[in-house]
């Protein structure tokens, strides 16, 4: 799902790291944030709601709406689409309010 | 705790005129901004600017960041940039807190803060409207225009104010293809240039129509649509469903100010102004000395207004602390003048009308 | 009408357009811009004295077809992509159109592409003549197509298939 050529904008982007995501190998650009490396991956569910378990995903881009919250790194609630994508980085999809250890 | 002569919150267009200007004064600037870069929503516009040569018209969105903040390396001396900074408080004391990047927590106690912290989008009421696949505009923009993601294949807009327009295009320019554009009210509410763009395109756009209802299990798969009469109730029997994996919601903006009112500003509901805005004199400051406003948080508008109010806001906090430069009369004058030039015609109407109600 | 469809009426159109004399002349520009909105850089950028805005940037363009040069500046800076350029004077049987052209894949030169209407929808087949995207006009590029006389004042836009 990334844009190759665009006709305004030029993405430089930095180089291609791999990290897990719900097991799998994927892999995503240095520089990127791990919610646009998902999207881009075509994942859309990112988690899911506290009481309903209603699919969430990524919503509003910039760190307010807490829909991309996932566990990094064991790290739970990490907004996603505001954290950098890095070499290695394990992302799961977190059961509630996930553990905080 | 840090001390400091003016403040500004907020590094897009009108805190970064609004710093450009105070330093024009002499005053030295300390710039908060949460974001890792500076320009706030400039950064996803890719589409030429409307406006006159003194608001970067025609220039695209994305180089004015570039622009402004080359003209503040001039004065280097004078300015200090923090990002990845939230201005989490501001006091009655006059202190305002920091949280910057995870853990550093500071205080700090300007002689006069300008508050440029812009809107934040409006969302829908409609069945399933958490379904991944649903964004907004800001979101919609940021995937594509900022890191290069196409938000999906096939989109249904809903708005057709200007963000819904320019976005439209935008994504078509991204290689999504765009459905439809619905919006509620009965005629468009953009500038109908944007529109005719899109409307060459081939994308229909269908006023008086608005979502019924969002359709998917994991994500979106499907919306459908129906027409609305004048008073806004859906009319039975005229449902649409579109096969869309992605709907952007563009319904406006609304003022993003809630630091003015901890801070003690007297707030009014200003239907015209797109929100709740602070109670301004022509100086652009509030009910609270030396704390100024400027851009969408004072009413929601166009970057090239926020930009205007920006360099009249700077120029009146430098002013009022003590920097006062020879010019100062004609700086003012000339950007009242540009604000009465891009409020005169019919675009400007209702703005001029939210204003008339926060004088102070 | 115009408000709710964004697609201007025949009569509006045909106001923004010159004379039939004027275009088969040469290069003029037709400045679709029908409402007032605060914007002038195509009064800015015309260095012919061509259009005029005026005081109040809220005004309708005016275009003074006998100064224009058809040059395509003003096509370029226009944010509004409101303005083509239409040449009737280079045949009998064709007009050239310029137009802005914000996509990829761009057209190549002597490519045959779809004519579009302002309802982009297709009317018939154009055949690209010149693609000129110079960094002065700062990614809009001006694409030239030779379109039908019958089609003059309902041709808007181009289709480019992949």
């Amino acid at each position: 799902m990334r844009i190759e050529e665009h006709p305004i904008l030029k993405f430089n982007k930095g180089k291609m790291i791999k990290f897990v995501f719900d097991g799998q190998e994927m892999e995503g650009y240095e520089g990127e944030t791990i919610a646009a490396a998902l999207h881009a991956a075509g994942v859309k569910v990112l988690g899911k709601s506290l009481f309903l378990h209603r699919p969430r995903g990524f919503y509003c881009a910039i760190g307010n709406c807490s829909s991309c919250l996932m566990t990094v790194n064991g790290v739970a609630n990490v907004k996603t689409c505001v954290t950098d994508l890095e070499e290695g980085m394990i992302v799961e999809i977190q059961e509630g309010r996930g553990v905080i250890v | 705790m840090k001390q400091a002569e003016i403040v500004i919150i907020g590094g897009g267009p009108a805190g970064l005129c609004a710093a450009l200007s105070a330093a024009k004064s002499g005053s030295n600037v300390l710039i908060i901004d949460k974001n890792k870069n500076l320009g706030g929503q400039l950064i996803k516009q890719t589409h030429m600017f409307f406006g006159s040569e003194k608001q970067y018209a025609s220039k695209r969105g994305i180089d004015i960041p570039e622009i402004l903040i080359d003209e503040l390396f001039k004065y280097k001396e004078n300015i200090e940039i923090k990002t990845e900074a939230t201005a989490v408080g501001m006091y009655e004391d006059g202190i305002i807190t920091v949280l910057e990047k995870e853990d550093n927590y500071y205080k700090i106690e300007p002689k006069a803060v300008i508050v440029a912290t812009g809107a934040y989008e409006k969302f829908l009421s409609f069945p399933n409207n958490d379904l991944p696949g649903i964004y907004g505009a800001g979101a919609v923009q940021t995937l594509m225009n900022v890191y290069g993601v196409k938000p999906g294949n096939k989109v249904l807009m809903v708005g057709a104010g200007n963000i819904g327009l320019i976005v439209s295009y935008q994504l078509m320019q991204a290689g999504v293809e765009v459905k439809a554009i619905l919006d509620a009210a009965p005629k468009i509410g953009g500038y109908l240039v944007h529109a005719s763009k899109i409307r060459r395109m081939g994308v229909p756009i269908l006023t008086s129509h608005t979502v019924k209802e969002a359709i998917g299990n994991e994500f979106l798969e499907k919306v459908v649509i129906s027409e609305v009469d004048e008073k806004f109730n859906r009319i039975k029997g005229t449902e649409m469903i579109f096969d869309v994996d992605v709907m952007c919601i563009s319904v406006g903006l609304t003022p993003l100010n809630e630091l003015l009112a901890l801070r003690g500003c007297e707030m009014k509901y200003i239907p015209q102004l797109s929100g709740i805005v602070p109670v301004r004199n022509e100086n652009y400051e509030t009910t609270v000395e030396n704390v100024f406003v400027a851009g969408d948080a004072t009413g929601v508008e166009e970057a090239s207004a926020a930009m205007v109010e920006g360099f009249l806001a700077g120029l009146c906090a430098a002013a009022k602390i003590g920097y006062k430069p020879d010019d100062f009369i004609d700086r003012k004058n000339d950007y009242i003048k540009q604000l009465n030039n891009l409020r005169s015609g019919p675009a400007g109407k209702h703005i001029l009308a939210g204003i008339e109600q926060i004088g102070r | 009408m115009f408000e709710k469809t964004g697609i201007p009426s025949a009569e509006m159109i045909m106001k923004k357009f010159p004379p039939i004399e004027r275009i088969n002349k040469g290069a003029v520009a037709v400045i679709e811009c029908y409402k007032e909105i605060p914007c002038n850089p195509c009064e800015t950028a015309c260095k012919f004295d061509a259009i005029n805005v005026g005081e109040d940037i809220n005004s309708i363009p005016k275009a003074k077809f006998e100064n224009c040069t058809g040059c395509a500046i003003c096509l370029s800076k226009c944010p509004g992509l409101a303005i083509m350029i239409v040449d009737g004077s280079k045949s009998k049987d064709t007009v050239e159109v310029k137009i802005p052209y914000e996509f990829l894949p761009l057209p190549k030169e002597g490519q045959f592409v779809k004519g579009l209407n302002r309802e982009g929808s297709y009317i018939t087949d154009v055949k690209v003549l010149k693609v000129l995207a110079p960094k002065s006009f700062d990614r809009t590029p001006v694409i030239t197509i030779e379109v039908d006389r019958r089609f003059l004042y309902e041709i808007r836009n181009i289709k480019v298939e992949v």
